[in-house]
């Protein structure tokens, strides 16, 4: 029964959260349940959210990766799908590699203090989900929208319209599918060993799952050491042989429960009398993480200085632009997990995961790129949905006066000087006037800029037929000025004037 | 309604044609079949106006009056034709300021082709800003769907199709959208707006929006290629909203202090005399732009789309 439910949950908490990545209509505008993981919850300092999770686990376990993590879920998928091929399939009970465990968070947390985001979004698992979500299944969700909406055209009927398919980046769709490849194969073949030795998620809420109050229990009168529950177990954490469970491993699947023939295994409260120190494992633990710890500090002192080194070693000609919001690169750098929910739900095609934009340490955070579209001066939505805090909510009138980013004009390649022929499509897009035609040679008209009213939007870098303009990020975002206002004006008394 | 009595009937059409035929054989030899199909009826035999200039009423009311001066709707329109209604959509903008077409002056239009007994009406545009939300916050798709014609994406290219333009300089082939293509006759319905790269945007520049590649326009001599995609399926009538101008900071307007109240509406089959008109209107409210110094009027007249010699055609002034 709790396995069921738990199945059912899974399954409407997958689809709801996948189809806010995949929705290009806009029917879910703002994603709750991107809300709620507990990576970028971690990353924001989300307080609230963070304090839930923890007491969910402390009184539930980890449920949180049953029925919440998108990855965890995605794994128990292919968990299942193993089973349809492999109906003998049994799994054991492992002792924990706890030093791998923290060796991997505690290497995560200096690649971050380091700047080195990209390694912690990578390995974060709702991010690494977000991004198969993004890149790979979002396309088929849209192509099948197109069959769609060719057929429907075909009968006049312009109800459903197509969209834009594009690889954002070539990086990313490599990251995506090699996550999905790396996370399959595990899955399919380990059952959740990724969640116990890699995922820095797990870890922490291991920590805190230790000592929860409701958990997976075992009728030792009952049970009669059948192994049932064990090679059930896809965390490898019930020690069926001495009735004893690692509960920093167990994810609350209850798939135990349902193979136990003898009903010898339930989901209760903890004892009273139970003491943690009864865990044999808990000691022995604490040394070799000790010792973990102790080296990797060491490195990590010396890896800010070989890092830095790297980073400003490469030398781009044009400063990246953070997506408004963001208030700087470094905020976004300290705080994105590269969840990609940005990049999906940009109206206009403009964030893209970046490339080595922002250095190595950014990789796949969102960057401002004019190829596709340009931001729409109204639209605030990727700061309404970031669940990181790297793009903080900026409201439209806000988001009016930002500037991630200034417009710069090269006169010498402009049409206007170059061909002498009219243009202004610049001039044209700017919604603030940060660009506007002066009289140029022989009645032409030439874009000037006022680079202080500019937002950044980029809709003349995206019009410009030769690129003449284009916008410059600001590592640091500023205020956007308010331009003066035309006097020159006949408000009443009209006349046709011919 | 009263204006739709004046129907042409085929010896009245031929006789106009004739007529037209023959002014345009005066004023310019060599664009002669331009000429003839941009301004099916100019001069008309049967005392309707080339062009009808309204002030002071409500949309609907002035394009009633509009169409009661032009011999009425089923001048350009017949009862079975495929319609396209163009409107300027370009901007992420509410109707009040002023960015887009009023979606009242286009409900009445629809309604009127409707009660022509149009068998098709189509309502598109190429937008600027993303699609969805200039269809949407224009006000224009809810309304269209309200009334029951069919509002038609042009955010993607495999709507438009390449097609020749014979009577092109510069602008040889373009991708037009299949609406356009397809359509029996459309109807332009520009909004009267400042714009800072062409000074003024009406009939002729709201052209832009029937094709895909605006960059190539911009790339290649934007004013000669706007005149040039005129000539390639020129709509039967430009009607111009100017209900509320847009008079600074066009063409997208930065805030309602851009924007006009000035409650007047042209209309003409013409598209250089309409533009012309709205263009001497516009000049009259923002006094910083001389109408001489619109560049594109003189040129579309020069390609022998229309006049600008408002005093050579029957101009009526109508205040409601």
């Amino acid at each position: 029964m709790l396995r069921k439910i738990r199945t059912a949950l899974a399954i409407a908490v997958i689809a709801i959260l996948t189809f806010g990545f995949i929705d290009f209509a806009g029917i879910i505008d703002n994603p709750l349940l991107q809300k709620i993981q507990f990576g970028p919850a971690l990353l924001s300092l989300s307080i609230v959210t963070l304090v839930c999770l923890i007491a969910a686990t402390l009184l539930l376990g980890r449920l949180y990766c049953s029925v919440i993590c998108p990855l965890g879920i995605f794994q128990d998928f292919f968990n299942w799908l193993s089973k349809k091929f492999d109906k003998k399939k049994k799994y054991g009970y492992k002792p924990e590699r706890p030093w791998l465990r923290w060796a991997v968070l505690v290497a995560l947390i200096i690649a971050w203090l380091c700047g080195f985001t990209f390694l912690v979004g990578l390995l974060e698992p709702y991010s690494a989900y977000g991004r198969m979500a993004d890149e790979l299944f979002r396309p088929v969700y849209l192509f099948g929208n197109n069959l769609l909406a060719a057929i429907s055209e075909k009968t006049g009927n312009y109800r459903f319209f197509k969209v834009l398919i594009s690889l954002k980046s070539i990086a990313a769709f490599v990251v995506a599918i090699l996550t999905l490849l790396v996370i399959g194969h595990f899955s399919y073949h380990y059952g959740r060993t990724w969640c116990n030795t890699i995922c820095p998620v797990g870890t922490l809420l291991g920590f805190f799952s230790r000592f929860s109050l409701l958990r997976i229990r075992i009728d030792k009168d009952k049970c009669n050491h059948c192994l049932a529950c064990q090679r059930k177990c896809k965390a490898y954490c019930i020690d069926s042989a001495n009735q004893k469970i690692d509960y920093s491993r167990c994810v609350d699947c209850f798939d135990c429960i349902d193979a136990c023939k003898q009903k010898a295994i339930y989901y209760g409260p903890v004892k009273c009398s139970r003491n943690p120190k009864e865990n044999p494992e808990t000691d022995t633990v604490d040394e070799s993480k000790r010792q973990f710890l102790k080296s990797t500090l060491a490195i990590a002192a010396l890896a800010p200085a070989a890092l830095e080194a790297k980073v400003t070693g490469k030398k781009d000609e044009r400063v990246p632009m953070s997506p408004p919001g963001s208030v700087s690169h470094r905020n976004l750098l300290q705080h994105c997990t590269a969840c990609h929910l940005c990049v999906s739900k940009c109206p206009s095609h403009v964030l893209k995961p970046a490339g080595l934009e922002y250095g190595l340490g950014g990789m796949m955070q969102p960057v401002m790129k004019f190829d596709d579209g340009y931001c729409n001066y109204d639209c605030n939505l990727c700061s309404q949905v970031c669940p990181a805090g790297a793009i903080r909510p900026l409201t439209v009138d806000e988001k009016h006066h930002t500037q991630p980013g200034r417009v710069v004009f090269n006169k010498d390649i402009c049409v206007v000087n170059v061909n002498r022929t009219s243009c202004g499509a610049c001039a044209e897009h700017c919604p603030v006037q940060a660009i506007h035609m002066v009289p140029f040679i022989g009645g032409l008209t030439i874009p000037e800029t006022t680079p202080e009213l500019c937002v950044g939007c980029g809709g003349c870098e995206f019009i410009c037929p030769v690129k003449a303009v284009h916008i410059e990020g600001n590592p640091i975002h500023l205020t956007a000025k308010e331009p003066d206002q035309d006097s020159n004006i006949q408000t009443q008394d009209f006349d046709f004037g011919f | 309604m009263f204006f739709y009595k004046t129907t042409m009937d085929r010896r009245d059409f031929l006789k106009t044609l004739a007529a037209a035929g023959a002014l345009v054989t005066v004023k310019s030899s060599g664009m002669m079949d331009v000429m003839a199909s941009t301004m099916p009826s100019s001069a008309t035999a049967d005392g309707n106006a080339d062009l009808a200039a309204i002030m002071n009423g409500e949309p609907a009311a002035m394009l009633e009056a509009a169409m009661k001066e032009l011999g009425g709707i089923s001048r350009f329109i017949k009862k079975g034709d495929k319609i396209v209604i163009k409107p300027n959509i370009g901007w992420d903008r509410t109707p009040e300021l002023a960015g887009n077409t009023n979606p009242d002056l286009l409900e009445a239009l629809i309604r009127m082709c409707q009660d022509a007994g149009a068998a098709e009406i189509k309502v598109f545009d190429h937008t600027c800003d993303n699609w969805s939300r200039c269809y949407d916050h224009s006000g224009i798709e809810a309304m269209v769907k309200k009334v029951g014609a069919t509002m038609v994406p042009a955010h993607e290219q495999s709507y438009f199709q390449n097609v020749e333009i014979p009577g092109a300089k510069t602008l040889k082939n373009a991708m037009v959208h299949k609406a356009i293509i397809e359509c029996d006759k459309w109807i332009n319905v520009p909004v009267l707006k400042n714009h800072g790269g062409a000074l003024m945007t009406c009939a002729m520049k709201n052209h832009m929006g029937i094709v895909w590649d605006r960059r190539a326009f911009h790339s290649r001599g934007l004013h000669q290629c706007i005149a040039d995609i005129c000539t390639y399926k020129p709509a039967v009538l430009h009607i111009v909203d100017a209900y509320r101008t847009l008079a600074t900071n066009g063409p997208q307007g930065r805030s309602a202090s851009d924007v006009v109240l000035t409650k007047a509406l042209f209309a003409s089959p013409d598209i250089v005399a309409v533009d012309t008109a709205a263009g001497k209107f516009f000049t009259g409210i923002n006094k910083n732009i001389k109408f001489e110094d619109i560049e594109h009027i003189p040129d579309g007249q020069k390609l022998g789309l229309g006049t600008m010699d408002l005093e050579s055609i029957n101009v009526k002034r109508v205040r409601l």
